[in-house]
């Protein structure tokens, strides 16, 4: 029997914690559960009949593939795996920055990736024909990707120059300087919607909004395999963190190398959260949310708040994705709207029955 | 003892034989009948307002099982199903209408989306924009092709140009030695943008006898300033009707800024026509050129 801590005493209305096992078992269903359902959903209608069939097929290999095989191997099954690795860079990124900022406000967009990869986005949409225009249309949309992903590490690291003093970095520096360059890429972008004409205003319109739609098999398996050995990276900062949330002078007294892991932390998600804007568009709000809702939960232990905002974050994109591919069919709403659309009302209902935590 | 030959080259042989056996064993009459039987009328998607138009021009609406947001002519249109906006369309959104082409310009995307329909067996049929008569002839000619009513869609490109070489030569003739001078307002959003050259809007002023004040300064839109209008001193507005109720009525129209020094502000020469009509270079086409120059000559007059 382990011993209970004197200090497991609960306050009169505060709930219990949920246990750590328990809060990621449940994140992992809750992923299972919204991969499967988001399988199932889509414009073109595929009965769960058809869709073991199409299951046996990709395992047997088919002589003749149907039509639903070919809709869900190639469109729907690379736009789920995206969708998840985008949850899950978003989520850990926003629990890393909340974690390295100590402050529940920071989102991955902080430290410049988002509009890093936005301001190379809509240069290359606006000027990219003017200074390449031998670029062929067929190339058109990797050149955006890796110009957009370029562009986000350029911002990132640019920001985390800025914050270097006497050799170590500041992170206070870091949040004024992640400000100062998002409020300066802003005033780029606008210039260049500006300069757009109708055609690309609408292309820079709807890459701002995001989408899962360009998920290719060569993208998707690009961006799941920079995604995962970034999430797997970033996990193992859930002990340094916990400590530097003490503070950071504590946490280099306790032996943690405080530099290092800011360091590792702000290289973990410019690649992941760069991957995934370069291919995707900016999708906002999980990485904010997701690590609050664990939060809530489960408390502030990094040890579960990091694989568990990870794995919410995949949950959340696939739930709002399958919203967004059926509620206008066979038109389709962009995901940067519907992730709001979808998490709030899931983060108010947690609010309501654990705020008293907070 | 023979070695028997491995799976792989065992399937290539069966398959070798298997198919003039089957024809065998089934017989001629099968596959006569299978020459015989009629294909059913092909599914079209179309993601273009001008190219929907000309489907019902050739009778073939009822092959049609999608458009776009822009596809508002004629009304029926409005009643088939909107796979949205022509540039963000979605690829399995597309193939939930089960169609057998899809037929748009250049500017449908993304491409990626029109890259999966295509290797789902779809057929997609994209048509270069330039501005020109060429645009309609080819956009007739590829309606024609992915509704298979290549007999029909020729006989309507020879209709149409015939009406136009009509149309050109009227506008010639009754041009009278003017040249007005005309800009091109767009203003669907708060926004006002004007027109230079390279644009349906630039084309179409120049195939009605008027004079793109604007043009040789810039290509595509711009926003619209008072500094710029009052420099073009145009004698005629060209604009949309929605671009009018978008402002507010024709009053509100007129008090935007710069207008009220042209020289078009003294008898309100404004000539405002449908956005799909105007500038959707569609079938309509002639006709919209003629009631451009006839309505821009009125109100010059």
């Amino acid at each position: 029997m382990r011993p209970r801590s004197v200090n497991s005493a609960l306050l009169p209305g505060e709930r219990r914690r949920w246990p750590a096992r328990a809060v990621l078992g449940l994140g992992v269903l809750l992923l299972a559960l919204s991969f499967l359902v988001a399988s199932a959903r889509g414009s073109y209608v595929i009965s769960p009949l058809q869709l073991w069939a199409v299951l046996m097929d990709a395992l047997g290999g088919a002589a003749q593939p149907s039509p639903e095989h070919l809709v869900f191997m190639n469109i729907r099954l690379p736009r789920l795996l995206m969708g998840m690795a985008a949850g899950a860079a978003l989520g850990l990124s926003g629990a890393l920055m909340q974690g390295l900022f100590r402050n529940p406000l920071a989102d991955p967009g902080l430290i410049g990736v988002s509009s890093g990869a936005a301001l190379a986005a809509g240069t290359t949409i606006v000027l990219g024909s003017l200074w390449f225009p031998e670029m062929p249309r067929t190339l058109g949309s990797w050149t955006l990707v890796l110009t957009a992903f370029t562009g986000s590490l350029v911002v990132t690291l640019l920001v985390y120059a800025l914050s270097q003093q006497d050799g170590a970095t500041r992170v206070g520096l870091m949040l004024l300087a992640g400000i100062a360059i998002n409020a300066l890429a802003g005033a780029g972008l606008g210039f260049l919607t500006f300069l757009a004409t109708d055609e690309q205003l609408r292309n820079i319109q709807f890459w701002l909004l995001g989408s899962l739609g360009g998920a290719r098999w060569s993208a998707v398996v690009l961006v799941f395999s920079i995604v995962a050995v970034a999430v797997a990276a970033g996990l193992t900062l859930a002990k340094p963190l916990n400590a530097i949330a003490l503070g950071e002078a504590q946490a280099a007294l306790l032996g943690v190398p405080v530099e290092n892991v800011k360091r590792f932390a702000v290289l973990v998600t410019a690649l992941a959260v760069g991957a995934v804007t370069a291919t995707t568009g900016i999708i906002g709000f999980i990485g904010l949310m997701a690590p609050h809702c664990v939060r809530l939960v489960a408390g502030p232990d990094h040890r579960v708040v990091l694989p568990g905002s990870a794995l919410l974050g995949a949950a959340l994109v696939l739930a709002a994705d399958s919203v967004a591919r059926t509620i206008v069919q066979p038109a389709e709403l962009p995901l940067g709207v519907l992730t709001a659309f979808v998490g709030v009302p899931f983060f108010l209902l947690l609010l309501r029955h654990f705020r008293s935590r907070l | 003892m023979t070695t028997m030959p491995s799976p792989l080259n065992r399937r290539d042989t069966l398959r070798l034989f298997s198919l003039p056996a089957l024809s065998g064993v089934l017989g001629l009459p099968a596959t006569a009948a299978l020459a015989q039987a009629p294909a059913r009328p092909p599914r079209i998607v179309s993601v273009n307002g001008a190219m929907t138009e000309i489907v019902y021009a050739l009778g073939a609406e009822k092959q049609l099982v999608g458009t776009d947001t822009t596809s508002l002519f004629p009304a029926a249109a409005l009643q088939t199903a909107k796979v949205g906006y022509m540039r963000q369309l979605s690829a399995e959104g597309l193939l939930s209408l089960k169609p057998d082409a899809v037929i748009g310009t250049t500017e449908a995307g993304p491409g990626v989306v029109m890259d999966q329909v295509r290797s789902a067996g779809v057929k997609v049929e994209l048509v270069e924009a330039d501005h020109s008569w060429g645009e309609v002839q080819r956009k007739v000619a590829a309606v024609g092709r992915a509704t298979s009513r290549v007999a029909q869609a020729n006989a309507l490109q020879a209709k149409l140009d015939a009406e136009w070489a009509g149309v050109l030569a009227a506008v010639a003739a009754s041009k009278g030695g003017r040249k007005p001078r005309a800009i091109f307002i767009l203003s669907h959003s708060s926004s006002a943008q004007v027109s230079g050259d390279k644009t349906a809007a630039h084309a179409m002023m120049v195939f009605a006898g008027l004079q793109n004040a604007l043009a040789g300064s810039f290509s595509a839109y711009r926003p619209m300033t008072a500094e710029s209008i009052v420099t073009a001193a145009p004698d005629v507005i060209v604009t949309t009707v929605q671009g009018i109720e978008a402002s507010g009525g024709l009053e509100k129209f007129w008090a935007r800024p710069g207008l009220e020094m042209t020289p078009a502000y003294r008898r309100r020469a404004v000539v405002a026509l449908d956005a799909l009509y105007l500038i959707g270079f569609g079938p309509r086409l002639p006709q919209a050129v003629t009631e451009l120059h006839q309505a821009a000559w009125k109100v010059t007059a």
